[in-house]
């Protein structure tokens, strides 16, 4: 741990942004007893970290995400002792929705194969499912619920995970420009703000930005920027049970215990950098969260926002080993899902530093996946 | 000539409308969004039409009838050349586009050239029990006066600083109410201190002097350099307490308290539509950047009137007639220099009336320690209920520098308000713990609507899209 250069602050791992990725690893690493920076350009978990919809989510999943899903579920059941907040975690269920009959075959295939991986779904339509859902509207015809799945505050977990990795003795540098990232074959060596420090490891959790980490290392991923589109209402009753979706996607709702209804779907514009909501998608969504949800239509909207976030090809994230660097783990994309997975993956990573290996699969999220794919999809 | 052009001016009061004016001696035909019923903004604003009472503009605007009989007899002139839109709300604005709710309707107005004349609220700055039912703003208990023809309770304090708190207690004591007393926070001497400054602008100052003598020679009470305590009162105000200057606690029974500490811009559509901003010192709040033709850091943005900085209805009037100017000069329309007003004329009268403002200012500057001293009980966020003692132990817990991540942690400014009226309180709160500046400690973004929107009007537009596929998420 050692530098043996005068005025570089060394450490075991540096890991690039802050985002809810970054911070889990960082509580991860510095309770194994790691020495650990975490440096975020602006503030921890403000990006879309911070700012999405905060589905606690496996119902849906593709199978090779399920096994990193259930593991970050597990997680999400132990907010208090690892943050010292619940983060306005409720385990509510998650019911998708199926608005054609073809949904309903969707929902059972995926609540077999979700089965095989523990997770517990089941499929309801006709009568029942109109009975137990009187707040639903005629265009839900049956879904499927997920009991353990659930919701919590973005705005409140994100933050909670950095701050809970600086409690645990990690470096936390808010307002921290990373650069002149290099590795000189043993270490690697970067500009943190004005102050040159170095490490073992680095972790490349700069979620919408990371491929500006992975291109010092000759390294990219097909990523291009998307806005999820989200609005908020008033306080109303509390009626909407669980969180929703729907098959194919498109819309998702969830009512927090303040009464507040949180609806996402769609996509706000912008510019790689800053993200703006769209009146045009909300109007959009609007139409077909009301058709769900038809109590919403007396309600007032108060807010609308969108956040910039990394979406792949596939959908799937790039989680692990750099195939150019040693030592250099990658974990971004997520590609509007990342808000469950992120502290599994903090787990993941930490154990990947710590053992060299993790318990997790995780091959299907290799960057080395697109090698074969056209130039042209990368942005 | 400006069939390319579509021109939109937000805010039909002082600046809005002579705004309106240049452009059309210019031949442009501006379209005119006012959320109020009737032109004339909030200063010169006129009771709806068959409001069922009739008060002469002598009686509704006391010295200023004259200009704003002035201002309403341009834009009832105006109103054949322009497409006037009043009771319509903007509440969005991106790409070009301006969403507006008129009626349970929902428009999406397309422009090439905005000018914001969005106009002020009152600054709040808070006190216990300034939630109770009977607190009203200055600003509320102009518009109950003039828009409704009554007054706020029958036994009224006013309390705050800064010439509208004169100005109302004058109107509402000349309307025939009682107003027990007016209590002012700042002292005698910071007001005579910045006086010369004020002497800038001879006859507002002299109309200042005017009203605290009229309540003076009428018995009203008038307090300079009080400290305000507590409104009382269970579900409704019972009565007020504060200490005077010297410190000793005073008293005073009343069912209503009209509250105000000068103005504060609404700059919400300022900021949707882009504008760059800055922490202003004078007006201790961000606003958008402008030069001294209020062109924006956006691109075809004009700023003019109280929403891009506190200055005033005669500013406003100005102002709006510059912007416009500059407008016309950019899209490349010639008009003969007599016709219209001389720009270097505008922008001097506005630098003198700038000197005038800073005196105002620094007489009135809101209590700058009363956050400090905030009980830890009281609600700062009213929407949302967030309490001082809230907001303090997430920033003594060190989770919160900046005002966006107090505002995620706490939910100050979540609410209906979208931090309008507490956002400011926030960042006081935010200064004095953590010993910042008030420029220091971030700024609350705004997000669209600017006022909360009813959910129904927006699924009956036409031009609802289908969400393409690739941006189903779930």
């Amino acid at each position: 741990m050692n530098d043996t250069r005068a005025g570089v602050s060394h450490f075991d791992v540096v890991i690039a942004g802050g985002g809810l990725v970054g911070s889990s690893t960082a509580l991860a690493l510095a309770k194994s007893g790691m020495r650990v920076a975490l440096i975020e350009r602006r503030f921890c978990g403000a990006q879309a970290s911070g700012v999405n919809y905060g589905g606690v989510r496996t119902q849906g999943r593709t199978a090779e995400q399920l096994p990193l899903a259930v593991r970050a579920r597990r997680v999400y059941g132990r907010l208090p002792e690892l943050i010292g907040i619940d983060g306005e975690m409720v385990v509510s269920g998650h019911l998708r929705l199926a608005r054609r009959e073809a949904d309903l075959d969707v929902l059972d295939r995926w609540s077999a194969m979700a089965r095989e991986h523990g997770v517990e779904s089941h499929v309801m339509s006709g009568p029942a499912f109109r009975q137990r859902y009187p707040w639903l509207g005629p265009a839900a015809i049956g879904g499927s619920l997920c009991p353990s799945d659930g919701h919590a505050n973005p705005r409140l977990v994100s933050p909670g995970f950095a701050h809970a990795a600086r409690r645990a003795g990690a470096d936390v540098r808010e307002q921290t420009e990373l650069s002149d990232i290099t590795f000189d074959g043993t270490r690697f060596q970067m500009r943190a703000g004005r102050e040159r420090i170095s490490s073992d490891w680095l972790v490349n959790s700069a979620g919408a930005w990371a491929n500006r980490i992975a291109g010092s290392f000759g390294e990219s991923a097909p990523m291009k920027p998307i806005y999820p589109n989200m609005w908020v209402t008033e306080p109303l009753p509390l009626f909407i049970g669980h969180s929703l979706g729907v098959v194919g996607g498109g819309i998702y709702a969830r009512q927090v215990e303040r009464g507040n209804c949180v609806i996402g779907g769609g996509r706000g514009h912008g510019d790689g950098e800053y993200a703006q909501p769209s009146t045009a998608t909300t109007r959009a969504v609007m139409r077909d969260a009301c058709a769900l949800l038809p109590a919403l239509r007396d309600a007032l909207l108060i807010r609308t926002w969108s956040g910039v976030e990394g979406e792949t090809p596939d959908g799937n994230p790039i989680i692990g080993l750099s195939r150019t660097t040693p030592r250099l783990l990658h974990a971004f994309g997520f590609s509007g899902g990342g808000f469950l997975l992120a502290p599994g993956v903090g787990e993941v990573l930490a154990e990947l530093v710590t053992q060299g290996e993790t318990s997790t699969p995780i091959d299907a999220f290799s960057i080395g996946r697109f090698s074969s794919m056209p130039l042209s999809v990368t942005h | 000539m400006s069939g390319a052009h579509r021109v939109v001016i937000v805010g039909a009061g002082p600046a809005g409308i002579r705004a309106a004016e240049t452009l059309v001696a210019a031949s442009v035909r501006p379209v005119v969004i006012d959320e109020n019923a009737r032109w004339g903004g909030q200063i010169y604003r006129q009771p709806p039409a068959g409001a069922g009472f009739k008060r002469s503009a002598a009686t509704l605007y006391g010295f200023e009838a004259k200009k704003a009989e002035a201002v309403h007899d341009a834009m009832a002139k105006l109103l054949p050349k322009i497409d006037y839109r009043p009771d319509t709300l903007a509440w969005a604005c991106e790409q070009n586009r301006l969403d507006t709710l008129h009626a349970g309707r929902e428009t999406s107005v397309p422009f090439t050239h905005l000018i914001i004349a969005s106009g002020a609220t009152d600054r709040i700055v808070p006190l216990p029990g300034w939630t109770l039912a009977g607190v009203f703003t200055l600003g509320g208990a102009q518009v109950a006066l003039k828009a409704q023809g009554c007054a706020i309770g029958s036994r009224v304090v006013f309390a705050g600083t800064g010439p509208l708190l004169y100005l109302v207690a004058y109107q509402y004591a000349k309307a025939g109410a009682r107003v027990a007393a007016v209590l002012d926070t700042s002292p005698l001497a910071r007001q005579a201190a910045a006086a010369p400054r004020m002497l800038s602008q001879p006859s507002m100052f002299a109309k200042g002097v005017y009203y605290v003598g009229w309540l003076q020679a009428h018995g009203v009470r008038i307090e300079r350099g009080v400290t305000l305590d507590r409104i009382d009162g269970d579900d409704a105000v019972r009565g007020i307490r504060w200490r005077t200057r010297r410190g000793e606690p005073r008293s005073l029974d009343c069912d209503a308290v009209g509250m105000g500490f000068g103005l504060r811009p609404e700059t919400q559509l300022a900021d949707l539509a882009g504008c760059r901003f800055r922490f202003d010192a004078l007006n201790r709040c961000w606003l958008p950047e402008r030069d001294a033709a209020g062109r924006s850091s956006a691109r075809n943005v004009y700023l003019a009137g109280d929403g891009a900085g506190i200055a005033g209805a005669d500013a406003a009037e100005l102002a709006g007639r510059r912007a416009a100017l500059a407008l016309i000069e950019d899209i490349g329309i010639v008009t003969h220099r007599s016709a219209q007003p001389d720009a270097t004329k505008l922008e001097r009268e506005l630098a003198r009336i700038a000197v005038f403002r800073a005196g105002i200012e620094h007489a009135f500057a809101p209590p700058v320690n009363a956050a400090q001293h905030w009980p830890d009980d009281m609600t700062v966020c009213r929407c949302e209920d967030v309490t001082a003692g809230t907001m303090r132990a997430c920033i003594r817990s060190g989770l919160a520098t900046e005002v966006n991540r107090l505002k995620s942690l706490t939910r100050i400014g979540m609410g209906r308000c979208q931090g309008r009226m507490c956002g400011e309180s926030a960042i006081a709160l935010l200064a004095a713990e953590t010993g910042k500046p008030l420029a220091d400690v971030g700024r609350l973004r705004s997000q669209a609507p600017i006022k909360p929107i009813p959910i129904t009007p927006m699924l009956y537009d036409d031009g609802v899209h289908v969400q393409p596929e690739e941006a189903h998420d779930e």
